[in-house]
């Protein structure tokens, strides 16, 4: 078992093209930090100056890790991770 | 119940239980309907506050013409005002939005410009913006940063939602605009200690995200983070599915942004059961639907709804 990354479209230049990858770590950064290191690149793509980037947004299980706590949220086997690009949306 | 005139029945929506979906006795969950509104939407109170505003700082002469970036349900509640009112309105809206909407939109006389599919919404307000610096005498109320939009939830969702239930601890909407949720949540957090306020995003198909790079975000002005408890991004296939559960258990007919609110409510409710609280969740459905019957999204399998639901603007 892994944690599952899903990779928004704009980011898949540096997954070679792949909709998901998988990753190991104990928090979100860590998660990062593991993935970076097989996608260079992806990491300063989602974090700047230690924290998530204002346009990305990143959801653990569905839920928005801002509200979870950041690089710091706890992840383990089995979570799915989803990256996504702000976007408005919604009915507007 | 009797009014002077359309404009005046905007609001005091009802709020009804659903026992069936509701986890338990003590976990109860409640939506209130805002399809009820004059042109079936939540949008109604805000294009209408938006209006009113503009009118008391002299922006709005008669004949004026109005300009706003939306997905639908705003064109159609401001292209209402704007006929009553006496203005033109020029929308602008993503290509993938649905039928209906484009035709409402045009029986209200409204003009559409249509912005590409790609990019969603983020390219209706992209076009919008540089329609408005092109046009200085178009006024765009601009509903993503006009404080307007939000104070209208504040001054009646709000109170509406704590008069009908007191005991309120969850508030669930969508979140577009942030309109709903930053007005409606500042009031219960100002008036019910420990409530907590969570918004539920639609998460498109991949098109919608198509932006070049990801510094070409959007977050809406009206936004501030710290009025939500939570965020929730919900897929199609779980609003579907949740809106598809609205219909067949508590008979309401609503649009998939509802399914989208209430897929979150469920996941609350069921937290609550499994901490032992005693929880009342109030969601918003934010319209009927009526405007989605051509997307495909209520007829067929799941699946298929999903598939045909894909590339679109679903809320």
């Amino acid at each position: 078992m892994a944690i599952e990354v899903r990779i928004p479209t704009i980011l898949r230049t540096y997954t070679g093209g792949a909709k998901q990858v998988e990753g190991a770590g104990s928090t979100l950064g860590e998660l990062i930090e593991d993935i970076d290191g097989r996608h260079s690149g992806l990491g300063e793509r989602l974090v700047a100056d230690g924290g998530l980037r204002r346009f990305v947004n990143v959801y653990l299980n569905d839920e928005d890790v801002r509200f979870l706590g950041g690089l710091e949220t706890p992840v383990k086997d089995g979570d799915t991770v989803t990256v996504l690009p702000a976007v408005a949306g919604g009915t507007a | 119940m009797r009014y002077d005139s359309l404009l005046e029945s905007v609001g005091r929506t009802p709020l009804v239980g659903l026992p069936r979906l509701s986890p338990s006795p003590e976990v109860r969950l409640w939506a209130k309907l805002e399809d009820r509104n004059p042109t079936g939407s939540v949008k109604d109170r805000a294009a209408f506050s938006m209006v009113e505003q503009a009118e008391k700082d002299g922006l709005l002469q008669p004949g004026a013409t109005i300009l706003e970036p939306t997905s639908g349900n705003t064109g159609i509640s401001l292209a209402m005002v704007a006929k009553l009112r006496g203005y033109r309105l020029t929308v602008v809206m993503p290509e993938n939005t649905s039928a209906e909407r484009r035709q409402l939109l045009e029986m209200y006389g409204a003009t559409i410009i249509h912005s590409p599919a790609a990019g969603g919404s983020n390219e209706a307000v992209r076009v919008a913006k540089r329609l408005a610096a092109e046009n200085p005498d178009w006024i765009m109320l601009y509903q993503y940063g006009n404080e307007a939009n939000a104070r209208a939830h504040y001054e009646t969702t709000g109170p509406e939602l704590l008069a009908d239930l007191p005991g309120i601890t969850h508030f669930v909407a969508g979140l577009g605009t942030t309109g709903t949720l930053m007005g409606t949540g500042r009031f219960l957090r100002e008036h019910v200690p420990g409530v907590k306020i969570i918004a539920a995003e639609p998460r498109y198909g991949e098109l919608v995200y198509g932006l070049r790079n990801v510094d070409e975000g959007f977050i809406p002005e009206l936004y501030d983070e710290s009025v939500l408890t939570t965020r929730f991004s919900v897929s199609s296939a779980d609003a579907l599915s949740a809106t598809r559960q609205l219909l067949n258990t508590e008979g309401i007919f609503a649009g998939i942004s509802a399914g989208c609110a209430l897929h979150a409510a469920m996941v609350l409710g069921a937290r609550a059961v499994e901490a032992g609280e005693r929880a009342d969740i109030a969601l918003i459905v934010a319209d009927g639907g009526w405007k989605y019957l051509s997307t495909g999204a209520y007829g067929g399998t799941l699946d298929e709804a999903e598939e045909k639901l894909e590339g679109q603007l679903w809320a």
